[in-house]
Protein backbone atom coordinates (compact mmCIF):
# COMPACT_ATOMS: atom_id res chain seq x y z
CA UNK A 1 0.00 0.00 0.00
CA UNK A 2 1.05 3.59 -0.65
CA UNK A 3 2.89 5.06 2.30
CA UNK A 4 2.97 8.43 3.99
CA UNK A 5 6.31 9.47 2.52
CA UNK A 6 5.22 8.80 -1.05
CA UNK A 7 1.98 10.72 -0.64
CA UNK A 8 3.82 13.68 0.87
CA UNK A 9 6.41 13.62 -1.91
CA UNK A 10 3.74 13.78 -4.62
CA UNK A 11 1.79 16.52 -2.89
CA UNK A 12 4.94 18.54 -2.23
CA UNK A 13 5.71 18.37 -5.95
CA UNK A 14 2.25 19.73 -6.70
CA UNK A 15 2.08 22.36 -3.94
CA UNK A 16 5.62 23.70 -3.83
CA UNK A 17 7.41 22.66 -7.00
CA UNK A 18 4.83 23.56 -9.64
CA UNK A 19 4.21 20.03 -10.86
CA UNK A 20 1.36 20.16 -13.33
CA UNK A 21 0.12 18.66 -16.52
CA UNK A 22 0.68 21.45 -19.00
CA UNK A 23 -1.93 20.43 -21.51
CA UNK A 24 -4.43 17.89 -22.68
CA UNK A 25 -4.57 18.43 -26.41
CA UNK A 26 -7.26 16.83 -28.53
CA UNK A 27 -6.17 16.27 -32.11
CA UNK A 28 -9.08 16.46 -34.55
CA UNK A 29 -8.84 15.51 -38.21
CA UNK A 30 -10.60 17.97 -40.49
CA UNK A 31 -9.83 16.03 -43.68
CA UNK A 32 -13.45 14.91 -43.92
CA UNK A 33 -14.60 18.55 -43.81
CA UNK A 34 -12.94 19.45 -47.12
CA UNK A 35 -15.37 21.21 -49.44
CA UNK A 36 -15.08 23.51 -52.44
CA UNK A 37 -17.72 25.85 -51.01
CA UNK A 38 -16.33 28.19 -48.34
CA UNK A 39 -19.59 28.55 -46.38
CA UNK A 40 -20.11 24.82 -46.21
CA UNK A 41 -16.45 24.26 -45.32
CA UNK A 42 -16.62 26.71 -42.42
CA UNK A 43 -19.79 25.22 -41.02
CA UNK A 44 -18.40 21.67 -41.29
CA UNK A 45 -15.16 22.69 -39.54
CA UNK A 46 -17.07 24.47 -36.79
CA UNK A 47 -19.44 21.54 -36.22
CA UNK A 48 -16.72 18.90 -36.16
CA UNK A 49 -14.60 20.80 -33.63
CA UNK A 50 -17.51 21.64 -31.36
CA UNK A 51 -18.92 18.12 -31.46
CA UNK A 52 -15.55 16.48 -30.85
CA UNK A 53 -14.31 18.75 -28.08
CA UNK A 54 -17.55 19.66 -26.28
CA UNK A 55 -16.59 17.66 -23.18
CA UNK A 56 -12.83 18.30 -23.30
CA UNK A 57 -12.57 21.14 -20.76
CA UNK A 58 -15.12 19.62 -18.37
CA UNK A 59 -13.34 16.25 -18.47
CA UNK A 60 -9.97 17.93 -17.90
CA UNK A 61 -11.35 19.68 -14.83
CA UNK A 62 -12.83 16.45 -13.48
CA UNK A 63 -9.54 14.60 -13.85
CA UNK A 64 -7.77 17.49 -12.19
CA UNK A 65 -10.15 17.30 -9.20
CA UNK A 66 -9.95 13.51 -8.94
CA UNK A 67 -6.19 13.36 -8.67
CA UNK A 68 -5.50 16.77 -7.19
CA UNK A 69 -3.14 17.67 -10.03
CA UNK A 70 -3.50 20.97 -11.92
CA UNK A 71 -4.12 20.60 -15.65
CA UNK A 72 -3.18 24.04 -16.88
CA UNK A 73 -4.41 24.08 -20.46
CA UNK A 74 -6.91 22.24 -22.60
CA UNK A 75 -6.20 22.66 -26.27
CA UNK A 76 -7.19 21.49 -29.72
CA UNK A 77 -5.01 20.73 -32.71
CA UNK A 78 -6.48 20.29 -36.16
CA UNK A 79 -5.32 19.08 -39.58
CA UNK A 80 -3.14 21.70 -41.27
CA UNK A 81 -5.73 24.04 -42.74
CA UNK A 82 -3.94 24.34 -46.09
CA UNK A 83 -4.78 20.66 -46.73
CA UNK A 84 -8.45 21.13 -45.96
CA UNK A 85 -9.19 24.53 -47.44
CA UNK A 86 -7.22 24.46 -50.68
CA UNK A 87 -10.28 24.05 -52.89
CA UNK A 88 -12.43 26.65 -51.12
CA UNK A 89 -10.02 29.53 -50.58
CA UNK A 90 -9.33 31.94 -53.43
CA UNK A 91 -7.85 34.78 -51.40
CA UNK A 92 -6.10 35.51 -48.12
CA UNK A 93 -9.44 36.88 -46.90
CA UNK A 94 -10.99 33.43 -47.37
CA UNK A 95 -8.32 31.92 -45.13
CA UNK A 96 -8.85 34.64 -42.52
CA UNK A 97 -12.50 33.63 -42.47
CA UNK A 98 -11.49 30.06 -41.68
CA UNK A 99 -9.19 31.30 -38.92
CA UNK A 100 -12.15 33.18 -37.45
CA UNK A 101 -14.28 30.04 -37.68
CA UNK A 102 -11.58 28.14 -35.76
CA UNK A 103 -11.43 30.93 -33.19
CA UNK A 104 -15.21 30.87 -32.69
CA UNK A 105 -15.23 27.10 -32.27
CA UNK A 106 -12.35 27.28 -29.79
CA UNK A 107 -14.20 29.91 -27.75
CA UNK A 108 -17.38 27.86 -27.85
CA UNK A 109 -15.71 24.83 -26.24
CA UNK A 110 -13.66 27.06 -23.87
CA UNK A 111 -10.22 25.71 -24.78
CA UNK A 112 -7.10 27.82 -24.19
CA UNK A 113 -5.63 27.52 -27.69
CA UNK A 114 -6.30 25.92 -31.05
CA UNK A 115 -3.38 25.03 -33.31
CA UNK A 116 -3.30 23.93 -36.92
CA UNK A 117 -3.59 27.10 -38.99
CA UNK A 118 -0.64 25.53 -40.69
CA UNK A 119 1.10 24.66 -43.94
CA UNK A 120 3.68 21.93 -44.53
CA UNK A 121 5.96 23.26 -47.23
CA UNK A 122 9.29 21.60 -46.50
CA UNK A 123 9.99 20.96 -50.20
CA UNK A 124 7.65 23.22 -52.12
CA UNK A 125 4.55 25.38 -51.78
CA UNK A 126 1.24 24.80 -53.54
CA UNK A 127 -0.71 27.98 -54.36
CA UNK A 128 -3.10 27.10 -51.50
CA UNK A 129 -0.24 26.82 -49.05
CA UNK A 130 1.34 30.06 -50.14
CA UNK A 131 -2.02 31.81 -49.81
CA UNK A 132 -2.45 30.44 -46.29
CA UNK A 133 1.02 31.66 -45.30
CA UNK A 134 0.29 35.11 -46.70
CA UNK A 135 -2.94 35.24 -44.69
CA UNK A 136 -1.19 34.49 -41.35
CA UNK A 137 -0.56 38.12 -40.27
CA UNK A 138 -4.20 39.08 -40.68
CA UNK A 139 -5.47 35.78 -39.33
CA UNK A 140 -3.43 36.08 -36.13
CA UNK A 141 -4.28 39.74 -35.61
CA UNK A 142 -8.02 39.11 -35.98
CA UNK A 143 -8.25 36.01 -33.80
CA UNK A 144 -7.39 35.32 -30.20
CA UNK A 145 -6.90 31.59 -29.68
CA UNK A 146 -5.69 30.40 -33.09
CA UNK A 147 -2.03 29.44 -33.48
CA UNK A 148 -0.22 29.15 -36.80
CA UNK A 149 2.78 27.05 -37.78
CA UNK A 150 4.70 26.41 -40.97
CA UNK A 151 7.07 23.51 -41.60
CA UNK A 152 9.89 24.83 -43.76
CA UNK A 153 12.25 21.89 -43.99
CA UNK A 154 13.05 18.33 -43.02
CA UNK A 155 15.99 15.96 -43.04
CA UNK A 156 14.43 14.06 -45.96
CA UNK A 157 13.49 17.04 -48.11
CA UNK A 158 16.00 19.76 -47.35
CA UNK A 159 15.00 23.36 -46.66
CA UNK A 160 12.53 25.33 -48.74
CA UNK A 161 14.39 28.64 -48.90
CA UNK A 162 11.60 30.36 -50.86
CA UNK A 163 9.33 29.72 -47.89
CA UNK A 164 12.07 30.75 -45.44
CA UNK A 165 12.37 34.07 -47.26
CA UNK A 166 8.59 34.53 -47.25
CA UNK A 167 8.37 33.77 -43.52
CA UNK A 168 10.85 36.55 -42.70
CA UNK A 169 8.32 38.93 -44.24
CA UNK A 170 5.36 37.22 -42.51
CA UNK A 171 6.96 37.53 -39.06
CA UNK A 172 7.46 41.26 -39.66
CA UNK A 173 3.91 41.79 -40.98
CA UNK A 174 2.41 39.86 -38.06
CA UNK A 175 4.42 41.99 -35.64
CA UNK A 176 3.29 45.15 -37.42
CA UNK A 177 -0.41 44.23 -37.36
CA UNK A 178 -0.29 43.46 -33.63
CA UNK A 179 2.06 46.28 -32.64
CA UNK A 180 -0.49 47.79 -30.24
CA UNK A 181 -0.12 44.59 -28.17
CA UNK A 182 3.69 44.48 -28.27
CA UNK A 183 3.60 42.37 -31.46
CA UNK A 184 1.90 39.54 -29.58
CA UNK A 185 0.75 37.93 -32.84
CA UNK A 186 4.26 36.52 -33.32
CA UNK A 187 3.95 34.57 -30.06
CA UNK A 188 1.26 32.52 -31.82
CA UNK A 189 3.41 31.79 -34.87
CA UNK A 190 6.20 29.24 -35.18
CA UNK A 191 8.21 27.72 -38.02
CA UNK A 192 9.60 24.20 -37.90
CA UNK A 193 12.10 21.83 -39.38
CA UNK A 194 11.05 18.17 -38.99
CA UNK A 195 7.70 19.13 -37.44
CA UNK A 196 6.16 16.28 -35.41
CA UNK A 197 2.58 15.21 -36.24
CA UNK A 198 1.52 14.75 -32.64
CA UNK A 199 2.93 17.72 -30.74
CA UNK A 200 0.52 18.88 -28.00
CA UNK A 201 2.38 22.15 -27.31
CA UNK A 202 1.60 25.56 -28.78
CA UNK A 203 2.12 27.42 -30.97
CA UNK A 204 3.24 24.47 -33.09
CA UNK A 205 0.51 21.89 -32.48
CA UNK A 206 -1.26 20.47 -35.51
CA UNK A 207 -2.97 17.15 -36.16
CA UNK A 208 -0.83 15.39 -38.76
CA UNK A 209 -2.29 13.53 -41.72
CA UNK A 210 -0.86 10.26 -40.41
CA UNK A 211 -3.07 10.51 -37.31
CA UNK A 212 -6.45 8.94 -36.50
CA UNK A 213 -9.73 10.87 -36.69
CA UNK A 214 -9.38 12.06 -33.11
CA UNK A 215 -6.63 11.56 -30.58
CA UNK A 216 -5.63 12.66 -27.07
CA UNK A 217 -2.05 13.86 -26.52
CA UNK A 218 -0.75 15.07 -23.20
CA UNK A 219 2.15 17.37 -22.42
CA UNK A 220 3.71 17.20 -18.97
CA UNK A 221 5.72 19.85 -17.22
CA UNK A 222 7.76 20.01 -14.03
CA UNK A 223 11.12 21.84 -14.22
CA UNK A 224 10.65 22.85 -10.55
CA UNK A 225 10.44 19.20 -9.50
CA UNK A 226 13.74 18.39 -11.24
CA UNK A 227 15.41 21.44 -9.74
CA UNK A 228 14.30 20.56 -6.21
CA UNK A 229 15.50 16.98 -6.64
CA UNK A 230 18.92 18.27 -7.73
CA UNK A 231 19.18 20.55 -4.69
CA UNK A 232 19.54 17.46 -2.52
CA UNK A 233 22.54 16.10 -4.44
CA UNK A 234 24.68 19.22 -4.60
CA UNK A 235 28.29 18.46 -5.62
CA UNK A 236 27.67 14.77 -6.39
CA UNK A 237 29.07 12.97 -9.49
CA UNK A 238 27.52 13.00 -12.96
CA UNK A 239 26.24 9.48 -12.39
CA UNK A 240 24.23 10.59 -9.36
CA UNK A 241 23.08 13.68 -11.24
CA UNK A 242 21.81 11.58 -14.17
CA UNK A 243 20.09 9.05 -11.92
CA UNK A 244 18.26 11.81 -10.09
CA UNK A 245 17.02 13.53 -13.25
CA UNK A 246 15.94 10.19 -14.70
CA UNK A 247 13.97 9.11 -11.66
CA UNK A 248 12.26 12.48 -11.41
CA UNK A 249 11.40 12.49 -15.11
CA UNK A 250 9.91 9.02 -14.66
CA UNK A 251 7.61 10.20 -11.89
CA UNK A 252 6.50 13.30 -13.75
CA UNK A 253 5.80 11.36 -16.92
CA UNK A 254 3.78 8.73 -15.08
CA UNK A 255 1.41 11.44 -13.95
CA UNK A 256 1.10 12.57 -17.57
CA UNK A 257 0.42 9.00 -18.62
CA UNK A 258 -2.28 8.58 -15.98
CA UNK A 259 -4.00 11.80 -17.07
CA UNK A 260 -3.74 10.79 -20.73
CA UNK A 261 -5.28 7.38 -20.11
CA UNK A 262 -8.08 8.82 -18.01
CA UNK A 263 -8.85 11.53 -20.58
CA UNK A 264 -8.84 8.95 -23.35
CA UNK A 265 -11.21 6.66 -21.44
CA UNK A 266 -13.62 9.38 -20.37
CA UNK A 267 -13.76 11.13 -23.75
CA UNK A 268 -13.85 7.87 -25.75
CA UNK A 269 -10.98 9.12 -27.87
CA UNK A 270 -7.86 6.99 -28.40
CA UNK A 271 -4.69 7.93 -26.54
CA UNK A 272 -1.87 9.13 -28.77
CA UNK A 273 1.30 10.12 -26.97
CA UNK A 274 2.74 11.71 -23.86
CA UNK A 275 5.13 14.53 -24.62
CA UNK A 276 7.90 14.41 -22.03
CA UNK A 277 8.89 18.01 -22.24
CA UNK A 278 10.13 20.08 -19.33
CA UNK A 279 8.05 23.14 -20.06
CA UNK A 280 8.84 26.19 -17.92
CA UNK A 281 6.47 29.00 -16.94
CA UNK A 282 7.29 32.51 -15.76
CA UNK A 283 6.41 31.44 -12.18
CA UNK A 284 9.33 31.51 -9.74
CA UNK A 285 10.77 28.02 -9.38
CA UNK A 286 9.34 26.69 -12.64
CA UNK A 287 12.43 27.30 -14.73
CA UNK A 288 14.68 25.13 -16.92
CA UNK A 289 17.48 27.71 -16.59
CA UNK A 290 17.34 27.24 -12.81
CA UNK A 291 18.02 23.52 -13.30
CA UNK A 292 21.14 24.40 -15.29
CA UNK A 293 22.22 26.75 -12.51
CA UNK A 294 21.56 24.05 -9.93
CA UNK A 295 23.89 21.78 -11.93
CA UNK A 296 26.65 24.31 -11.30
CA UNK A 297 26.41 27.20 -13.74
CA UNK A 298 26.37 30.79 -12.53
CA UNK A 299 23.84 31.73 -15.21
CA UNK A 300 22.25 29.97 -18.18
CA UNK A 301 24.47 30.85 -21.12
CA UNK A 302 27.76 30.43 -19.24
CA UNK A 303 30.33 28.08 -20.80
CA UNK A 304 29.14 24.53 -20.06
CA UNK A 305 25.48 25.41 -20.69
CA UNK A 306 25.18 23.33 -23.85
CA UNK A 307 26.71 20.29 -22.15
CA UNK A 308 24.47 20.66 -19.11
CA UNK A 309 21.40 21.00 -21.30
CA UNK A 310 22.41 17.98 -23.41
CA UNK A 311 22.69 15.90 -20.27
CA UNK A 312 19.36 17.16 -18.93
CA UNK A 313 17.53 16.55 -22.18
CA UNK A 314 18.86 13.02 -22.54
CA UNK A 315 18.10 11.99 -18.97
CA UNK A 316 14.57 13.39 -19.20
CA UNK A 317 14.02 11.17 -22.23
CA UNK A 318 15.59 8.11 -20.61
CA UNK A 319 13.41 8.46 -17.52
CA UNK A 320 10.35 9.31 -19.56
CA UNK A 321 10.41 6.42 -22.01
CA UNK A 322 10.36 4.00 -19.10
CA UNK A 323 7.19 5.65 -17.84
CA UNK A 324 5.18 5.55 -21.06
CA UNK A 325 5.36 3.26 -24.06
CA UNK A 326 4.07 5.96 -26.35
CA UNK A 327 6.12 9.09 -26.17
CA UNK A 328 6.18 11.62 -28.96
CA UNK A 329 5.74 15.26 -29.80
CA UNK A 330 8.78 17.32 -28.93
CA UNK A 331 9.85 15.51 -25.75
CA UNK A 332 12.80 17.27 -24.15
CA UNK A 333 13.68 20.47 -22.36
CA UNK A 334 12.12 23.67 -23.68
CA UNK A 335 14.21 26.83 -23.57
CA UNK A 336 11.81 29.69 -24.25
CA UNK A 337 13.26 32.97 -23.06
CA UNK A 338 10.20 34.98 -22.02
CA UNK A 339 8.47 32.03 -20.35
CA UNK A 340 11.34 31.17 -18.02
CA UNK A 341 12.39 33.35 -15.10
CA UNK A 342 15.99 32.06 -15.16
CA UNK A 343 16.32 32.64 -18.92
CA UNK A 344 14.95 36.17 -18.56
CA UNK A 345 17.49 36.87 -15.81
CA UNK A 346 20.32 35.46 -17.95
CA UNK A 347 19.26 37.49 -20.99
CA UNK A 348 18.97 40.67 -18.90
CA UNK A 349 22.48 40.39 -17.46
CA UNK A 350 23.99 39.53 -20.84
CA UNK A 351 24.92 35.93 -20.02
CA UNK A 352 22.60 34.60 -22.69
CA UNK A 353 22.78 35.64 -26.35
CA UNK A 354 20.87 34.48 -29.40
CA UNK A 355 24.04 32.75 -30.64
CA UNK A 356 24.31 30.75 -27.41
CA UNK A 357 20.62 29.90 -27.58
CA UNK A 358 21.21 28.64 -31.11
CA UNK A 359 23.95 26.33 -29.84
CA UNK A 360 21.62 25.12 -27.09
CA UNK A 361 18.95 24.21 -29.64
CA UNK A 362 21.35 21.64 -31.13
CA UNK A 363 20.95 19.47 -28.04
CA UNK A 364 17.41 20.06 -26.79
CA UNK A 365 13.91 19.97 -28.14
CA UNK A 366 12.38 22.82 -30.09
CA UNK A 367 14.56 25.81 -30.85
CA UNK A 368 14.78 29.59 -30.67
CA UNK A 369 11.64 30.15 -28.67
CA UNK A 370 9.91 33.30 -27.43
CA UNK A 371 12.83 35.58 -28.14
CA UNK A 372 12.04 39.28 -28.41
CA UNK A 373 14.23 41.08 -30.94
CA UNK A 374 14.34 44.74 -32.02
CA UNK A 375 11.36 45.82 -34.12
CA UNK A 376 13.61 47.23 -36.83
CA UNK A 377 15.28 43.86 -37.50
CA UNK A 378 15.25 43.34 -41.28
CA UNK A 379 13.02 40.67 -42.87
CA UNK A 380 16.06 39.10 -44.46
CA UNK A 381 17.85 38.91 -41.11
CA UNK A 382 14.86 37.06 -39.62
CA UNK A 383 14.98 34.73 -42.63
CA UNK A 384 18.69 34.20 -41.95
CA UNK A 385 17.98 33.30 -38.30
CA UNK A 386 15.27 30.89 -39.47
CA UNK A 387 17.58 29.32 -42.09
CA UNK A 388 20.29 28.68 -39.47
CA UNK A 389 17.85 26.99 -37.15
CA UNK A 390 16.32 24.89 -39.97
CA UNK A 391 19.83 23.78 -40.96
CA UNK A 392 20.52 22.56 -37.42
CA UNK A 393 17.32 20.52 -37.49
CA UNK A 394 17.91 19.16 -40.98
CA UNK A 395 21.49 18.04 -40.43
CA UNK A 396 20.90 16.59 -36.96
CA UNK A 397 17.60 14.88 -37.90
CA UNK A 398 15.78 16.59 -35.05
CA UNK A 399 12.92 19.00 -34.65
CA UNK A 400 13.92 22.64 -34.48
CA UNK A 401 11.75 25.72 -34.48
CA UNK A 402 11.83 29.48 -34.46
CA UNK A 403 9.41 31.72 -32.60
CA UNK A 404 10.95 35.19 -32.55
CA UNK A 405 9.04 38.39 -31.87
CA UNK A 406 10.29 41.52 -33.61
CA UNK A 407 8.68 44.02 -31.23
CA UNK A 408 7.70 47.03 -33.32
CA UNK A 409 8.77 50.30 -31.77
CA UNK A 410 11.15 48.73 -29.27
CA UNK A 411 14.88 48.12 -29.27
CA UNK A 412 17.68 46.67 -27.17
CA UNK A 413 17.33 47.86 -23.57
CA UNK A 414 13.51 47.76 -23.66
CA UNK A 415 11.37 45.07 -22.09
CA UNK A 416 8.24 43.55 -23.53
CA UNK A 417 5.35 42.12 -21.51
CA UNK A 418 3.24 39.38 -23.10
CA UNK A 419 1.33 38.35 -19.97
CA UNK A 420 0.16 35.01 -18.61
CA UNK A 421 2.10 31.90 -19.55
CA UNK A 422 3.93 33.88 -22.25
CA UNK A 423 5.76 36.00 -19.66
CA UNK A 424 8.00 38.98 -20.39
CA UNK A 425 11.40 39.44 -21.99
CA UNK A 426 14.19 41.91 -22.57
CA UNK A 427 14.74 42.72 -26.25
CA UNK A 428 17.85 40.78 -27.27
CA UNK A 429 20.42 42.17 -29.71
CA UNK A 430 20.65 40.57 -33.16
CA UNK A 431 23.87 40.29 -35.16
CA UNK A 432 23.78 43.43 -37.32
CA UNK A 433 25.64 42.09 -40.35
CA UNK A 434 23.68 41.47 -43.51
CA UNK A 435 22.61 38.14 -45.10
CA UNK A 436 20.10 39.43 -47.66
CA UNK A 437 22.06 38.28 -50.68
CA UNK A 438 22.18 34.73 -49.33
CA UNK A 439 18.51 34.42 -48.41
CA UNK A 440 17.42 36.09 -51.66
CA UNK A 441 18.64 33.12 -53.67
CA UNK A 442 15.73 31.13 -55.13
CA UNK A 443 14.98 27.46 -54.57
CA UNK A 444 15.86 25.09 -51.78
CA UNK A 445 18.80 23.72 -49.83
CA UNK A 446 19.10 20.04 -50.72
CA UNK A 447 18.72 17.27 -48.15
CA UNK A 448 21.97 16.24 -46.44
CA UNK A 449 23.85 13.15 -47.60
CA UNK A 450 22.97 11.11 -44.52
CA UNK A 451 19.25 11.40 -45.27
CA UNK A 452 19.59 8.83 -48.07
CA UNK A 453 18.97 5.75 -46.05
CA UNK A 454 16.99 3.69 -48.57
CA UNK B 1 -12.53 -1.55 -4.43
CA UNK B 2 -11.99 2.10 -5.33
CA UNK B 3 -9.48 3.78 -3.08
CA UNK B 4 -8.69 7.39 -2.33
CA UNK B 5 -6.11 9.07 -0.14
CA UNK B 6 -7.10 11.83 2.25
CA UNK B 7 -4.33 14.04 3.58
CA UNK B 8 -4.71 16.57 6.36
CA UNK B 9 -2.12 19.19 7.22
CA UNK B 10 -2.45 22.03 9.72
CA UNK B 11 -2.21 23.23 13.28
CA UNK B 12 -3.16 20.54 15.79
CA UNK B 13 -6.49 21.02 17.52
CA UNK B 14 -9.23 19.01 19.26
CA UNK B 15 -11.50 16.91 17.06
CA UNK B 16 -9.78 16.90 13.66
CA UNK B 17 -10.12 13.16 13.16
CA UNK B 18 -13.58 13.12 14.75
CA UNK B 19 -15.00 15.68 12.33
CA UNK B 20 -13.49 14.04 9.29
CA UNK B 21 -14.57 10.57 10.33
CA UNK B 22 -18.12 11.76 10.97
CA UNK B 23 -18.28 13.13 7.46
CA UNK B 24 -16.85 9.92 6.02
CA UNK B 25 -19.33 7.75 7.93
CA UNK B 26 -22.27 9.88 6.76
CA UNK B 27 -21.13 9.37 3.17
CA UNK B 28 -20.51 5.62 3.43
CA UNK B 29 -16.76 5.96 3.03
CA UNK B 30 -14.88 3.18 4.79
CA UNK B 31 -11.50 3.88 6.38
CA UNK B 32 -8.85 1.28 5.52
CA UNK B 33 -5.78 2.79 7.12
CA UNK B 34 -4.80 5.85 9.12
CA UNK B 35 -1.34 7.16 9.89
CA UNK B 36 -0.63 10.36 11.74
CA UNK B 37 2.26 12.39 13.13
CA UNK B 38 2.61 15.70 14.91
CA UNK B 39 5.72 17.71 14.14
CA UNK B 40 6.27 21.05 15.96
CA UNK B 41 2.57 21.33 16.75
CA UNK B 42 1.63 20.63 13.15
CA UNK B 43 -0.78 17.82 12.47
CA UNK B 44 -0.07 15.52 9.52
CA UNK B 45 -2.47 12.74 8.68
CA UNK B 46 -2.96 10.35 5.82
CA UNK B 47 -6.00 8.10 5.43
CA UNK B 48 -6.58 5.40 2.88
CA UNK B 49 -10.32 5.08 2.30
CA UNK B 50 -12.66 2.95 0.22
CA UNK B 51 -15.02 5.08 -1.88
CA UNK B 52 -16.86 2.25 -3.68
CA UNK B 53 -20.12 2.99 -1.84
CA UNK B 54 -19.93 6.78 -2.26
CA UNK B 55 -23.16 8.11 -3.80
CA UNK B 56 -22.20 11.66 -4.85
CA UNK B 57 -19.63 12.56 -7.48
CA UNK B 58 -16.05 12.31 -6.20
CA UNK B 59 -15.34 16.00 -6.88
CA UNK B 60 -18.31 17.07 -4.70
CA UNK B 61 -17.09 14.98 -1.79
CA UNK B 62 -13.52 16.18 -2.08
CA UNK B 63 -14.60 19.83 -2.33
CA UNK B 64 -16.82 19.42 0.76
CA UNK B 65 -13.97 17.92 2.76
CA UNK B 66 -11.69 20.78 1.74
CA UNK B 67 -14.39 23.27 2.81
CA UNK B 68 -14.89 21.55 6.19
CA UNK B 69 -11.13 21.70 6.69
CA UNK B 70 -10.91 25.39 5.87
CA UNK B 71 -14.04 26.69 7.55
CA UNK B 72 -14.68 24.39 10.51
CA UNK B 73 -11.33 22.99 11.59
CA UNK B 74 -8.72 25.34 10.16
CA UNK B 75 -6.65 22.67 8.40
CA UNK B 76 -5.96 21.80 4.79
CA UNK B 77 -7.75 18.65 3.68
CA UNK B 78 -7.14 17.10 0.31
CA UNK B 79 -8.71 14.00 -1.19
CA UNK B 80 -7.20 12.36 -4.26
CA UNK B 81 -7.86 9.10 -6.06
CA UNK B 82 -5.16 6.57 -5.30
CA UNK B 83 -4.00 6.09 -8.90
CA UNK B 84 -1.87 9.24 -8.99
CA UNK B 85 0.34 7.87 -6.19
CA UNK B 86 0.39 4.38 -7.65
CA UNK B 87 1.44 5.69 -11.05
CA UNK B 88 4.18 7.82 -9.64
CA UNK B 89 5.68 5.46 -7.09
CA UNK B 90 5.02 1.93 -8.40
CA UNK B 91 6.39 0.33 -11.55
Amino acid sequence: MINFREVSETNKMIDQENLDVRTITMGISLLDCADADLDRLCSKIHDKIVQSARELVKTGEEISADFGIPIVNKRISVTPISLVAGAACRSTGDYVRIAKTLDEAAHEVHVNFLGGFSALVSKGMTPAEELLIRSIPEALSQTELVCASVCLGSTRTGINMDAVRLMGKIFKQTAELTKDKDSLGCAKLVVFCNAPDDNPFMAGAFHGVTEADRIINVGVSGPGVVKTALESIHGESFEVLCETVKKTAFKVTRVGMLVAQEASKRLHVPFGIVDLSLAPTPAIGDSVADILCEMGLEQAGAPGTTAALALLNDQVKKGGVMASSYVGGLSGAFIPVSEDQGMIRAAECGALTIEKLEAMTCVCSVGLDMIAIPGDTKETTISGIIADEMAIGMVNAKTTAVRVIPVIGKGVGDTVEFGGLLGYAPIMPVNRYDCSEFVSRKGRIPAPIHSFKN
Amino acid sequence: MKKAIITVVGKDTVGIIARICTYLAEHRINILDISQTIVDGYFNMMMVVDISALQEPFSTMSAELTRIGEQKIGVQIRCQKEEIFDSMHRI
